[in-house]
């Protein structure tokens, strides 16, 4: 088990080491995969003869595709966490929640820059306000944002990771509003419908979007670990603290019950009293 | 290659941003680790065993 051999000091173990490594090469050979071994996306229109598709642009797509799913992912994780906030209400739960919450925020946030730099060559547009999965997804990443803010917000813990399970559940109904509106909305978007689910892409170019959404599972589980752990040791540092205020606060009263009880001065040695 | 500035843009941000968040995370998690006993920082404890 990775967390039975953590070095004191950090939030690493053994087994979260080799993760981070196993991600860090995988994102090299994602890079070579993405850069070297994979050509552009050129295809010969049938009757006019020119080229057209999106050339090198297409590199993109092996990173904002993934990193787009894993979005998904970290969100659905979240909303699973969150009904365990509601129901089972231990800090596990909360903590979970909170470190998909931000974890998926983070790679949102990416998909929606990555996106409009892609959709500029492709598109010539950065951004379209009509588009309804761009909207879609800036409102999912303004809804987690706000989550997060409201991590910040309230004075009593129990209030706060309840009010944020609620909004985590409110916020994550918004996933399929993103993931379908190419489909529902078809004549309202700039995005194509899934090349994956229609089998348009193949060989190597399919290989490489496959090791890319193995990659980002790799750096999202790593990013996860490590938020989760940060999270936790929060909690217990905040116990801690709580923990031995309280009992130098006990030790002071009963050092001073003590002293009333055996019916001594308050000032033995002479000194002034107040 | 064409498009390469926004390739070099797209790729440069995306790796940027997520190294800088796993530093983060690792620098918090460095210092928080001072500030919690040894015995508080069974990362994997089972669900709910802390509370209370």
């Amino acid at each position: 088990m990775a967390g039975r051999d953590e070095t004191p000091g950090t939030t690493g173990s053994r087994g979260s080491r080799l993760l981070g490594c196993v991600a860090l090469a995988s994102l090299g050979v994602l890079g070579v995969l993405a850069f070297v071994l994979t050509g552009p996306d050129v295809r010969i229109h049938p009757t006019t003869g020119e080229e057209f598709g999106q050339f090198d642009a297409v590199r993109m797509l092996y990173l904002h595709v993934p990193m787009a799913i894993l979005m998904y992912a970290s969100f659905l994780l979240c909303a699973v966490a969150s009904v365990g906030v509601l129901v089972k209400r231990t800090p596990w739960w909360d903590v979970m929640a909170h470190s998909t919450a931000e974890v998926g925020t983070v790679l949102c946030g990416l998909v929606l820059v990555t996106g409009s730099i892609w959709g500029r060559p492709v598109w010539n547009t950065w951004w379209e306000w009509g588009d309804v999965r761009l909207m879609t997804t800036l409102v999912l990443f303004l809804l987690f944002a706000g989550y997060l803010a409201l991590r910040g917000t309230t004075s009593d813990p129990r209030r706060q990771e309840r009010q944020a399970a609620v909004v985590a559940l409110v916020a994550v109904l918004d996933i399929p509003l993103v993931n379908r509106s190419v489909e529902w909305w078809e004549n309202r978007t700039l995005h194509q419908r899934s090349t994956l689910e229609e089998l348009k892409i193949e060989d190597l170019t399919l290989f490489t979007l496959m090791f890319g959404f193995l990659t980002f599972g790799l750096v999202v589980w790593w990013l996860t670990l490590q938020r989760f752990r940060v999270g936790w040791l929060e909690r217990a540092a905040i116990d801690h603290a709580v923990g031995s205020a309280i009992a130098e606060r006990r030790s002071e009263t009963s050092a001073v019950e003590l002293d009333a009880a055996i019916g001594v001065s308050d000032d033995p040695a002479g000194e002034e009293s107040p | 290659m064409t498009h390469l500035g926004y390739l070099v843009a797209g790729w440069g941000i995306s790796l940027v941003v997520l190294g800088g968040y796993a530093l983060r995370l690792v620098r918090r998690g460095r210092s928080l680790s001072a500030e919690v006993p040894e015995d508080r920082r069974r990362w994997l404890e089972s669900p709910g065993t802390d509370r209370d």
